[in-house]
Parts: C-alpha cells; structure tokens; sequence
C-alpha cells in the first residue's frame, strides 16, 4: 500500500519519529544521572558517579529502596499463590459463572487507581493504621492479581490436559499431579506472573501516595517528592537504575515466553521432571 | 449430583482466597466511599446536585473530558501507523518497534514523567536545541501546563492504542488491499474504504482503553500538568488530603467509577475487550 519510494520512506521516517518520542522519555535519564553539576544542564557536564554515591548513601533513598524491594517481594509472593489459584479456578467455569469471574478478577486493573486508594485511605484511616506496610502489601497484592490471572490463564489454556490424565491413571493423586505434573509444565507462565507482580509493585504510585504515611515511604513516593519539591540528578540515578531493572524484567519474560512455547511444544518431556 | 457438586466446591476452593481478599481490599472500601457519596446530612443527592451546580465542578469535568479526548486522537494520529508497521516490518524492525513500545511500558512511570521534565523544562532538550539553533528566542512554555500533560499522557497510553490495532492489523489478509488495487482503487481510496473501516474494531478498542484510563489518571496531569489545570483525579486528592471534603471527593469518585465501569461494560460487550486482555476462549 505505502511501499513505493518516496511514500514509503517518509512513511519510515514518520515511524521512526514515532518511536523516538516513545522511548526518549525513558533512555534520557541515563546521561543526566551521570553529570558532575549539581543541577540539571544540557548537555551534562563532564562525568561522575557522585549522584549514584548520593543514591546509595542518602537513608531518604535506601529506605525507600529497601521498603519498595520488602513490599514489592511479599506481595508478589502473595498475589502469585492466590493468582494462580484463582486461574485454576476461572479455567474450571463456564457461562455466566465464567463471565462474572472474569470481572471480578479484573477488577483491580479497571478501577481507577485514585478510587481504590481513596476508598482504602478511608478505611485504613478509620482504623488508624495509616503508614504501616500491612496496608502497601495487601493492596499491592489486589493491584498485582490480575496480571498473574491474565499470565497464567494464558499458559493453563495452552497446557496439554493429557500429561496430566496420564499422571492420574498411573495412579497419581490429584495433589501429587498437581505439583509434580501440572505445576512445573506452567512454571514459566507462573514465574512471569510473579515478575509482573513484582513490578505492580515496585512501580506503583498513587496507592503509596496515599496510604504509605512517613514511615513507609516506597521509592516511587520518594521519587515523587524529588520531582515535585527539588529536581536534584539523583532522582536521575534513581531513574536509571529502575530503567535497568525492567530491561532485565523484559529480557527475562521473554525467555520465560519462549520456554513457555517449548514446553507446549514438547509435552511429553515435561513428564520426566 | 454428589459429583458434580464436590467439583463446584473445589473449583470454589481454588477462587476463594482471591474473592475474599478481593471484597475486603477493593470492593468493600469502593463501596464504602460510594455510600458516603448519598450520606449527607442535607439529603441523598445534594453531593451530586452541588456537583452539577458549583462552576468549578463542571469546568473540571469538562477539562477532564477535552484531556481525555485530546489524549486519545493524539494517541490514534501516532499509534496507528506504528502499529501497521509493526504488522508490515521485517524480524529485526519488528523487534526494535516492540523494543520501543515494550521498555517505556515497563519502566516506571516516574521514570519517565521525570524523563519529560528534562525534555520539555525552559532549560530542558528541546528549548537548548531549538534556541541554539536561532529557531525560537524564548524558551517555549511546554510543560507544567496542559500541552505537557498532554504530551506525556499520549506517551504513556500509546501501547494501549498500538497493540489492540496491531492485533487487528496481523489478522489481515494483505491481498484484500492489493485486490483493491488491481481493481483500480487508488492508494488512498484504498486506504479510507478497504483498509481503514477493517481495522476499526481495533482503533475503537484501542480508543476506549486510552480514553477510560485517561479520565481517571493521577500521576501526569499532577506533575506534568501544573497548578494551573486540575483534573479529576486531582480534584479528588485535593478534597482529600487538602480540604478534607470527603463528602464531596466521594461523589466524585463515585462519577469517575460509573463513568469508567460503563466505559468498559460497552468495550466488553461490543469490542470484544476480554480477548484483547487473552481471558476469553
């Protein structure tokens, strides 16, 4: 349609364009964390490492570092278990039942997340346990099963049944299948949901915002107060190390996906694990 | 059945923990601050009757409107040719496309509204380059109002218009536009009554889901968008936190909640939203 010479290439050029506004915003970070001024120039100046220093050595930042990997972990651990629970079950229902299920599970990703964190502050509130990592965790967990439901549904529908129906009538138990058969064939689907979990967590915001108080600040809500009260480059070292994270997050989901598709592949071998 | 009855239990077994931590977490407080929005003293509506009656309201919910409305064409203008060219590319274009969408996605949010900043500030990228070359004498004014709002939202919901038009776009028999072709039709005739209307189920999709996430997003329009323009998230944390009004950032949550359940109720029923999110079989 739009191959031919000149058509075709402005059309590349616009593409390119296009792509370069979508990932700018994410790679400029890099160079700025590495200037030697203390305020933010373009271009930077010469190249230090003394914004990572501040990053590592500032208690503002590692707590929040150190509350973020504490919070993120535990509720990905919990949104993982119950997740995949709750996709064993979706996978079991059909109809209205199915449709209604659905719903509910997605929930957590169609709410907007300003209502959820306004209607949970209230109710914390009232209980007065505001700022604690009781509430960041167990919201954080809500926020992070859907994306375990969607990442699990996805490898259960591909899973080939008979493996185990096989485990079964060579005398298996349901549980002793269950972990020995079902389990590992979807272990990769399982693993990138906990990953995605994770980072539900890591990255979010507006929840923390609300309900993480003075003693419970995550890094993104000490990122906040960095952009908003002082644009110092060690938000920008910040930046850049969480820019590393998900580009080891994204290279290790897509090996998970490929493992995925192998193990669908080969079911037969899954059965020797 | 005794049978059948002890499978729906353990099918129960499986969704139990979920539903509960579901209604104590999510759906309990939603609908706590729900109640709250019918519970003044004055009455079951005057919330929603002042809502419709203070201009500031009203002027917040339009801006909310013409922002969600301006994200989501901005986001249909750039997203729909890359995503016909990430249906089109070769393996390695095709991988650096997706590279490009893929990576912003994942990174933290604040990464990249803090990446704006540095872009779009009076000493930012943009005005440094553009001065340096004599093509402005002032620096521009593009951020901390709604333009760089505007800006950084379209960045962050453009995955959510390219991958619901790319699913589409792969499905595509290509000889339906060189059919058209052979038979005379220009390429743009072809584009606007072949190619265009058969991949409308997926700009409509893609549409939805910027425009729904947009009218209740927080983060941007709160730091890219300055004091100036509120949004209604933002109107909702100021009553909040700032004037303590919970009646009224009840009544307005509860707005933006039917708003958006409505929103996706209509992409579920007629967009087929449930298959793009790879739940339904």
């Amino acid at each position: 349609m739009m191959h031919s010479g000149l058509a075709g290439r402005l059309f590349g050029a616009v593409v390119v364009a296009i792509c370069a506004y979508l990932i700018l915003p994410t790679l400029v970070v890099v160079p700025v964390s590495f200037t030697e001024t203390s305020f933010i120039v373009f271009p930077p100046k010469g190249f230090s490492l003394r914004w990572y220093a501040e990053f590592l050595s500032d208690p503002a930042w590692r707590n929040a570092t150190l509350t973020s990997i504490l919070v993120a972990t535990v509720s990905a651990i919990c949104a993982t278990s119950v997740g995949t629970l709750a996709a064993f079950g979706l996978n079991r229902l059909s109809g209205v039942l199915a449709r209604a299920a659905i719903w509910l599970l997605l929930l957590p990703m169609l709410v907007p997340s300003i209502i959820l964190a306004v209607g949970f502050y209230g109710v914390l509130a009232r209980f007065g346990i505001v700022g604690t990592k009781f509430g960041l965790i167990v919201t954080h967990t809500v926020l992070a099963i859907p994306f375990v439901v969607i990442t699990v549904s996805a490898t259960i529908q591909k899973l080939d049944w008979r493996i185990v129906d096989a485990a079964r009538s060579l005398g298996a138990g349901p549980v002793t299948a269950f972990w020995k058969i079902t389990v590992p064939a979807i272990l990769p689907g399982i693993l990138a949901g906990a990953t995605f979990a994770f980072l539900t967590s890591f990255d979010e915001i507006v929840v923390a915002f609300f309900v993480s108080g003075v003693n419970s600040v995550t890094l993104p809500v000490q990122m906040w107060n960095g952009i908003r009260f002082e644009i110092s480059p060690a938000v920008a070292a910040a930046s850049s190390i969480l820019l590393a994270l998900s580009l080891v997050v994204v290279f290790f989901v897509s090996v998970m996906r490929r493992r995925e598709e192998t193990n669908a592949r080969r079911p037969a071998e899954i059965g020797h694990l | 059945m005794p049978y059948s009855r002890h499978q729906g239990l353990v099918t129960f077994a499986f969704l139990a923990p979920a539903i509960i931590l579901l209604v104590a977490v999510l759906i309990w407080p939603v609908l706590d601050l729900v109640g709250r929005s019918f519970q003044d003293p004055g009455g079951p509506f005057v919330l929603y009757a002042r809502l419709l009656e203070v201009p500031i309201y009203l002027r917040v919910l339009a801006r909310t409107l013409l922002f969600s409305v301006a994200t989501s064409l901005v986001c249909l203008v750039l997203g729909y040719p890359v995503a016909y060219a990430l249906a089109r590319a070769r393996p390695l274009a095709r991988a650096i496309i997706l590279v490009c969408i893929l990576l912003p996605f994942w990174t933290n949010l604040l990464v990249r509204t803090y990446g704006w900043i540095l872009i779009l500030n009076p000493q930012g990228i943009v005005n440094t380059v553009l001065l340096q070359l004599g093509i402005i004498s002032a620096p521009l004014d593009i951020v901390y109002n709604f333009l760089g709002a505007l800006i950084g939202m379209s960045q962050i919901m453009l995955p959510y218009l390219i991958l619901p038009v790319y699913s589409v776009m792969v499905k595509l028999d290509p000889q339906l536009a060189n059919a058209a072709r052979t038979l005379g039709a220009g390429p743009v005739r072809t584009f606007v009554s072949i190619y265009f209307p058969l991949t409308l189920p997926g700009v409509m999709a893609g549409l939805l889901l910027v425009f729904t996430i947009s009218l209740g997003f927080f983060v941007i329009p709160a730091i890219l968008g300055g004091s100036g323009g509120l949004l209604l998230a933002q109107l909702i944390e100021f009553n909040v936190n700032t004037s303590l009004n919970w009646g009224m950032a009840s009544a307005l949550s509860t707005t933006l909640l039917a708003a958006t359940l409505l929103l996706y109720m209509i992409g579920d029923r007629w967009l087929n939203l449930g298959a793009i999110w790879g739940l339904r079989r």
